[in-house]
């Protein structure tokens, strides 16, 4: 029943179709199914990837590149223009390296955390559990919900009377305003995160831990191989490919970090949580005093960061496949 | 009426040549058998009949019409794949009913042809089954029907039996003799086993690295290879070859005897053996030896109380010796 | 009883307690309340009023104060059970409270105060749901039509992902076209290109093509997925070419090769891409931001987001619509996660 309109469908292209196939040939059809997926793809993928290097080179609030004026590299001067880089405060954008700087912070401490978790909840799901299945939904669980719920979820947790500073109040010791103080409220972003995503990277890394023969443990064992050491000399050995991609991955989403954290902190307090996926969006479309040339010209230094990291993923991806086909 | 003609077709997949102009003319009526060793181009040289590829040049026509750059689907031929591509997606009515529908039959002559091919190859009772709930044979009919039904000029068959254990293989072959005798159409088969190659064919055509090595009824190829290839792919087991001076009275360089043309010689004996290794297979011996250092197989009827390290006298009959010049080629 | 403390009692080659399996249990357990816990409480606070989400500590339950309208007073008052000086409980409406003492009256008899220590009266409670959280942003708000949006987006998007991207898939499995080796160049290439990196740009050529704003705006800058066209590929590389073959030779169209062959055959793929596409969609969040300005084009997670955002947080109705907004993920979680869960592992998609 559900599948009479996709016959009826199917009847009436059919004609017009082989009119198309006897014209253009088997690989005029070709062309013919890439190209919706194409035209798309170019027309708000490639088209907005060439002339976002047009828009960093232009000055002025307008939207259209024609009504924009040409500054040259202006934009990536003025973020560049700095006493000291390390020094927010010296800088003409003091938020862009504020974001940048939050940034990098955040990546390094989430990255770390995130795979730390993964690979211990991959390892346990790997043991000789029952209901394993049933086990690894529980940590996919929160992998699957949006942002904005991440986000309101612990908000509504860490607020100054929520479940968390009651449960610690219960303990006896004091509340704390997990979202106010800007070191919590730092770590409040990479916990949040880490709850959010670590489900997912616990699967890649569970299917690597799957995939390394019994046997090899059975002869370790027939060696009496100590557990720790059949740890780090079978087990991650074995499991270092997936554990890079899983690595690289993390890293590439860190620093794009935007959505879950805008929503739990906005950025705050002050500037604290404020990254640089934020600093574009603000500067671009939020603020009153919007620069799309200044938005462009950042996003395309956070796209080069995301190109080397890209690239190391692919290489890594690469590597391995030449080991596995030797 | 259907008579395939093939002029100087070859087909080159880059810088690799697959087919080297091949001429070939397929009558109508006839079961024509595609044999070679695998890599022959014998499956390519069937797909560029059928359609499925085009020839890099030559000409390819059926009953005198060019169809060199007609697709696949307008020549009115239908073909039984090596692994049945049955759409496992459909029932095994659906499936012998697709092709049908895509030439806009009508429903009921649709109905009234798989009945009819149904009944032919009994697969009535799977009509609403789905390949997957078949068994390899089963599947082999339902393949071989949904040619059956198209009712093609000719047929084309890629190894249809190679994915059957050899029972099976053995009922299939002489069924589809049968249906070919029955439907007395024109029928193309592809396979490397010489086997089905003698049983089914009017005709054999050999390949090999993409040229035609002979063409001929399965006795002419058995009786008078023209040349060595042949020689050594016709027949099970393999001919002995013997340099022609090891055997007296021959012309030629190279001499070629059938293990099954060699006898026990009871009284002159023609050539004396070290026998190696004695199969006794009840109703006939193979027994293989070496004469001078070079290997000979010798099948003998019944059996015999032969061991390894006897020396046993052969002989033969002069018209069963083949013998062949440098180039390999026959010489009579 | 005997599987169930087996199992709950399984140890790691049963010689004893080792750590490990102690970590286990204990990461285990806190993993179920870590990623259960916080979406529980989201469910069970939706359900209180606002006078019971300010309490602390927060109670399990949603309880309301009972309250009782009295003689002499406009609003409703609220009832306490008080122990009297005499030892007696009796049940009293409160009209004020000074510092410890609370003014109290008798609803039987309202004319006299009585003056009670704040220590010796508990509120007279009673379990509620307050439904009236969910009913309220749905009919009164524009709940209706965020959720609306959000199902025409992801419905359209996943549509039209799923026919786009098998399109180009079977393209790129099963033809050697020229070109071919160029077009999978440009979508490897573009899968380092996130929607963050080209955010103005993008902003630009929705705004001359007249979509922003709209919904379609939304919709189809998302829908050639790189992933979603590798993944459909690599499965129908491993559909055999024969098929194909039989089909040219059984008079079907290409087209009908796609439609008729192709696509039931990849059906298990596409599942899958449909329930990520789904849950990608429904999750959008920033593009939509900055796409949509109008409020009665929200989409839910956009909508949520700006009620959230206002100055005065009503947070009774953000919970209950953050729970409607849970509400197809954690469906699709239910019916579907071991489909996700064994496509992950198999393809590396997200």
């Amino acid at each position: 029943m559900i599948l009479a309109p996709v016959g009826w469908l199917a009847r009436v292209l059919d004609p017009p179709l082989r009119a198309l196939q006897r014209v253009g040939g088997r690989n005029g059809m070709a062309i013919f199914f890439v190209a919706p997926n194409m035209l798309i793809f170019g027309i708000f993928v490639l088209i907005p990837l060439v002339i976002n290097f047009a828009y960093s080179m232009t000055g002025g609030g307008a939207l259209f590149l024609g009504d924009r004026i040409f500054v040259g590299g202006e934009q990536y001067g003025r973020l560049f223009d700095c006493g000291n880089y390390l020094e927010p405060n010296s800088c003409r954008e003091d938020l862009f390296w504020t974001a940048v700087w939050n940034t990098v912070f955040f990546v390094v401490l989430q990255v770390a955390l995130m795979v730390g978790v993964a690979l211990i909840t991959a390892l346990i799901l790997n043991r000789d559990l029952k209901a394993r299945s049933f086990w690894r939904a529980v940590f996919f669980f929160p992998v699957l919900l949006s942002p904005v719920v991440v986000g309101l979820i612990w908000r509504w947790i860490l607020q100054r009377q929520g479940l968390l500073n009651y449960m610690i109040y219960e303990l006896g010791f004091d509340p704390i305003n997990w979202l106010v103080e800007r070191n919590w409220a730092f770590a409040a972003a990479i916990s949040v995160s880490v709850w959010a995503h670590m489900g997912f990277y616990a699967l890649i890394l569970l299917a690597g831990l799957q995939a390394i023969p019994k046997d090899l443990y059975e002869a370790a064992e027939m060696d009496g191989t100590r557990p720790a050491r059949v740890f780090w000399r079978i087990t991650l050995p074995l499991l270092a490919p997936n554990l890079l991609v899983v690595l690289v991955l993390t890293l590439i989403r860190a620093v794009q970090i935007f959505d879950e954290v805008y929503v739990l902190t906005g950025g705050g307090p002050g500037t604290s949580t404020l990254f640089i996926t934020q600093y574009i969006y603000e500067v671009g479309f939020a603020s009153l005093l919007r620069n799309p040339g200044l938005a462009s010209a950042a996003s395309i230094l956070m796209g080069a960061v995301l190109v080397v990291l890209t690239l190391f993923q692919l290489g890594i991806a690469r590597r391995g496949e030449r080991r596995s086909a030797k | 009426m259907s008579r395939i003609t093939l002029t100087d077709v070859s087909r080159s997949f880059g810088s690799v040549k697959v087919l080297h102009d091949i001429n070939l003319d397929i009558r109508d009526g006839e079961l024509i058998v595609f044999v070679g060793p695998s890599g022959c181009g014998k499956s390519t040289l069937l797909r560029l009949i059928a359609g499925l590829d085009r020839p890099t040049s030559g000409k390819i026509a059926i009953n005198g019409e060019d169809v060199t750059r007609v697709a696949a689907a307008d020549r009115g031929l239908a073909m039984v794949f090596q692994s049945y591509a049955l759409y496992p997606h459909m029932s095994v009515r659906q499936n012998l009913a697709f092709g049908l529908e895509n030439a806009r039959m009508p429903k009921p002559e649709i109905e009234q042809r798989i009945a009819e091919a149904a009944r032919m190859l009994n697969i009535e009772p799977y009509l609403d089954r789905r390949p997957g709930q078949l068994s390899g044979g089963q599947r082999q009919r339902v393949a071989i029907g949904r040619a059956i039904v198209r009712n093609p000029t000719a047929f084309l068959l890629d190894e249809p039996l190679s994915n059957l254990d050899a029972e099976l293989r053995i009922s299939t072959r002489a069924e589809l003799a049968a249906l070919h005798e029955r439907l007395s159409a024109t029928m193309i088969y592809v396979t490397h086993d010489q086997i089905e190659a003698m049983t089914l064919a009017d005709r054999i055509v050999v390949l090999r690295d993409g040229r035609i090595e002979q063409v001929g009824t399965p006795l002419d190829l058995y009786n008078k290879p023209a040349n060595l290839f042949v020689a050594g792919f016709i027949g099970a087991p393999r001919m002995n070859f013997l340099p022609s001076d090891k055997l007296p009275g021959t012309a030629g360089s190279t001499v070629g005897i059938r293990p099954q043309h060699l006898r026990a010689a009871d009284g002159k004996a023609k050539l004396k053996a070290k026998v190696t290794l004695v199969e006794a297979l009840g109703y006939e011996t193979v027994v293989h030896g070496l004469l001078d250092d070079l290997p000979l197989l010798a099948v003998l009827p019944g059996q015999k109380s032969f061991e390894a390290g006897d020396t046993i006298a052969l002989t033969y009959d002069a018209e069963n010796l083949h013998a062949f010049d440098e180039q390999g080629q026959r010489v009579d | 009883m005997r599987n169930v403390s087996a199992f709950l009692l399984r140890r790691r080659g049963g010689r004893g307690w080792h750590w490990t399996d102690i970590f286990t249990w204990f990461w285990l357990i806190a993993g179920f309340l870590v990623m259960f816990g916080p979406a529980v409480w989201l469910v069970n606070s939706s359900f209180k009023t606002p006078a019971a989400l300010a309490e602390f500590p927060p109670t399990i339950l949603p309880y309301v104060t009972a309250e009782t309208v009295v003689e002499g007073y406009d609003k409703p008052l609220p009832l306490y059970e008080v122990k009297l000086p005499d030892g007696t409980v009796q049940v009293l409406a409160e009209v004020r409270r000074i510092g410890i003492v609370a003014q109290m009256v008798d609803p039987e008899n309202p004319g006299e105060i009585i003056k009670v220590n704040i220590q010796d009266r508990t509120p007279k409670r009673s379990v509620s749901f307050a439904f009236d959280n969910y009913v309220r942003p749905l009919v009164v708000n524009d709940f209706v039509l965020y959720l609306q949006n959000s199902v025409f987006v992801t419905v359209m998007a996943t549509l039209i992902t799923l026919l786009t991207n098998s399109m180009a898939a079977f393209a790129l499995s099963k033809y050697n076209f020229r070109g071919r080796s160029a077009v999978m160049m440009l979508i490897v290439a573009t899968l380092m290109v996130p929607l963050s990196v080209i955010l103005v740009p993008l902003y630009s050529v929705i705004s001359a093509m007249g979509l922003f704003n709209s919904l379609w705006g939304v919709i189809l800058p998302t829908v050639a997925t790189p992933t979603g066209v590798f993944m459909l590929r690599q499965y129908m590389l491993t559909i055999p070419d024969e098929l194909i073959d039989a089909a040219r030779m059984d008079k079907a169209s290409e087209w009908q090769i796609y439609w008729r062959i192709i696509l039931p055959l990849t059906a298990p793929a596409l599942a899958v891409l449909a329930i990520f596409s789904v849950v990608w969609r429904w999750n959008d969040f920033l593009w939509p931001l900055i796409v949509l300005s109008r409020k009665e084009l929200y989409t839910l997670q956009v909508g949520l987001n700006t009620y959230a955002g206002e100055l005065n947080v009503q947070w009774h109705y953000i919970l209950a619509m953050t729970v409607v907004t849970m509400i197809p993920v954690v469906l699709v979680f239910v019916f579907l996660q071991r489909f996700i869960t064994t496509g992950i592992a198999g393809t590396g998609l997200k």
